[in-house]
């Protein structure tokens, strides 16, 4: 379990030459005595009643990628949170999101943006896309005891890539094992159903409005099938966290647009004459009314 | 076998002193100055890759005058420093006067017991929310640690640019007329310094979470193309004292590294949500 640095926080971490850990934030850590064991929890299978976090997808469109994850995270049966962040920035021009064992995948997300905003620091520019997916994926990898014990993470790694002009995604498996997705990814134990909404849905080349539509109805539908995966609370104007990834970098929806593509999506799917009906949301703008 | 001379620690420490003071003298200079939205670093270097400016965290950039492998090995255990400190407690917990003290320790560290002292003079700025919380520590060859209010300057030539700055730097000027200050302080009337041999860099306020900012060429030299570079000629050039001798006779907050109080004042935690970009741990944040 990660453990508060005993030494080098507040010294000058240096080393000799022959023996110095270079870019890597990860190797400072280790070095700081900081890093998370992972491989030395007490065996045995962990029991359930931790948090776990649930559906993730990323859909790539025209001018980017668009990554999204719903807010629920579940301890067995319970809903622990309603609010929990599952996408998160990895740097300017790429993203993760995480599904699974919530403590160890924020921690994991936690490391992977410093190892990346370390290694820019340090060496004076950035690592490629295809660089940061493959750090990740050996963060993945050191995480497999845990996994073995239960306290799986797998992540989804999104970003632009600045050198080929076009937004790629990336799969893992609990090994670190690391597949690049032409077109979609999803993980998580809605995965199969926001999967399968998507790749109806999916053509190549979609503009920014559909891409992001598809992502919500791909989680809509999860939501629908799985108990462990949350979808719109309009009661608490809850929303999934959607962000795009363009060559102008990694930017987050506001939950008024969310807001407002769900309901759209709700009075689509609802039969008419029935007596369902979204009213007006308390996010809708005073723009929209008329 | 031959007896080892006596040398009285008074002169170990002044040859010492002279050659670091030597070392840093034949490098090229720098300045650090507030402007109204922040902190201009700007050097002259003519260099496109080998940096002297660089950013260390959030709101923490680093500069360094002198021999570039030695202030370069500073500046990556500054990051070293930044980034487990912003792990291991928060990033708002990351601040210029605990890195500067840091430093202090390191370079009196090396200066005290080393044969061979550090030719390298380093700054350490800070970008505050409000323009009075910007920091600009001066940390010397032998760890004397120097709290400059507005701006300071590096390297060779020193004292000279600093006099000429001293003129043409007022509080609170929008960046273009600081960026002029800073190049004509540091060309003198007889030279004209171009935007290829500057390099410049800003901790802005307005720059979200990650203050800090390289400007490019086009960006500087669109700055300076209004105003003449030149400065006005100054009368005369202050009397060539160290920057430590003149700091302390100036009777600015002067530290030796053994008397440098590690307490924080606070000055890092502004209470701002960094961008909101990074998990807090909290699952449920």
């Amino acid at each position: 379990m990660p453990e508060p640095v005993a030494s080098g926080a507040m010294t000058l971490p240096t080393f000799r030459a022959d023996d110095d850990p270079g870019p890597s934030f990860l190797d400072v850590l280790r070095r700081a005595g900081g890093e998370p064991r992972w491989g030395d929890l007490p065996r045995g299978i962990a029991p359930h009643e931790f948090t776990h976090g649930t559906t993730v997808v990323a859909i790539r469109y025209a001018d980017g990628v668009v990554m999204a994850g719903d807010r629920r995270a579940t301890s067995g049966n319970l809903i622990s949170h309603r609010t929990m962040e599952k996408v998160f920035p990895a740097d300017r021009h790429s993203g993760v999101a995480i599904a699974g064992a919530a403590g160890p995948a924020i921690e994991m997300v936690k490391l992977f943006q410093l190892q990346l905003e370390h290694y820019e620091k340090v060496e004076g520019g950035q690592l490629s896309l295809e660089g940061k997916a493959n750090q990740l994926g050996q963060m993945v990898r050191q995480h497999l005891p845990a996994a073995m014990q239960g306290f799986v993470v797998v992540p989804l790694f999104a970003g632009y890539d600045v050198r080929r002009g076009t937004g790629r995604l990336f799969e893992y498996d609990v090994t670190g094992g690391r597949y690049e997705e032409s077109d979609f990814a999803a993980t998580g134990s809605g995965s199969l159903h926001a999967g399968t909404v998507i790749k109806i849905g999916f053509r190549t080349g979609l503009d920014r409005s559909d891409a992001v539509d598809l992502a919500i109805n791909s989680l809509f539908q999860a939501a629908d099938e799985d108990s462990a995966t949350g979808g719109p609370d309009l009661v608490r104007g809850i929303y999934p966290v959607i962000a795009t990834i363009t060559a102008d970098g990694f930017d987050r929806l506001a939950d008024a647009e969310i807001a407002e593509r769900f309901r759209a999506l709700v009075d689509r799917l609802s039969p008419p004459g029935s007596t369902t009906t979204t009213g007006i949301s308390p996010t809708t703008r005073g723009g929209s009314i008329r | 076998m031959s007896m080892p001379f006596y040398v009285a620690p008074e002169q170990w420490m002044k040859d010492k002193a002279d050659f670091a003071r030597k070392g840093i003298a034949r490098g090229r200079a720098l300045a650090a100055l507030t402007y109204a939205d922040g902190i201009l670093i700007c050097a002259e270097n003519s260099s496109a890759t080998l940096r002297k400016v660089s950013e260390i965290y959030d709101r923490i950039a680093f500069a360094g005058a002198g021999k570039y492998n030695e202030y370069d090995r500073l500046r990556i255990a500054g990051v070293r420093h930044a980034d487990l400190k912003g792990y291991s407690f928060s990033r708002e917990d990351v601040d210029a006067q605990s890195l500067a003290n840091a430093y202090a320790q390191m370079l009196g560290d090396v200066f005290t017991h080393e044969a061979k002292p550090m030719e390298v003079e380093i700054v350490v700025a800070e970008v505050g929310a409000d323009p009075s919380d910007d920091r600009l520590f001066h940390i010397l060859y032998d760890g004397t640690v120097v709290d400059e209010h507005g701006f300071t300057v590096l390297g060779g030539e020193a004292d000279a640019i600093g006099a000429r700055l001293k003129d043409t730097y007022t509080a609170g000027q929008p960046l273009d007329a600081a960026l002029q200050a800073a190049v004509g302080a540091l060309a003198g009337s007889e030279r004209q310094l171009t935007a290829k041999g500057l390099e410049v860099a800003v901790l802005s306020r307005g720059n979200g979470r990650r203050a800090f900012r390289r400007l490019t060429d086009d960006e500087v030299a669109s700055a300076l193309g209004g105003a003449a570079v030149a400065p006005e000629p100054q009368a005369d050039v202050a009397p060539a004292t160290s920057t430590a001798e003149e700091a302390a006779a100036a009777g600015d907050a002067d530290q030796s590294a053994e008397g440098a109080d590690p307490a924080p004042d606070g000055n890092g935690a502004t209470g701002e949500d960094p961008d909101g970009d990074m998990p807090t741990g909290d699952s449920d944040s």
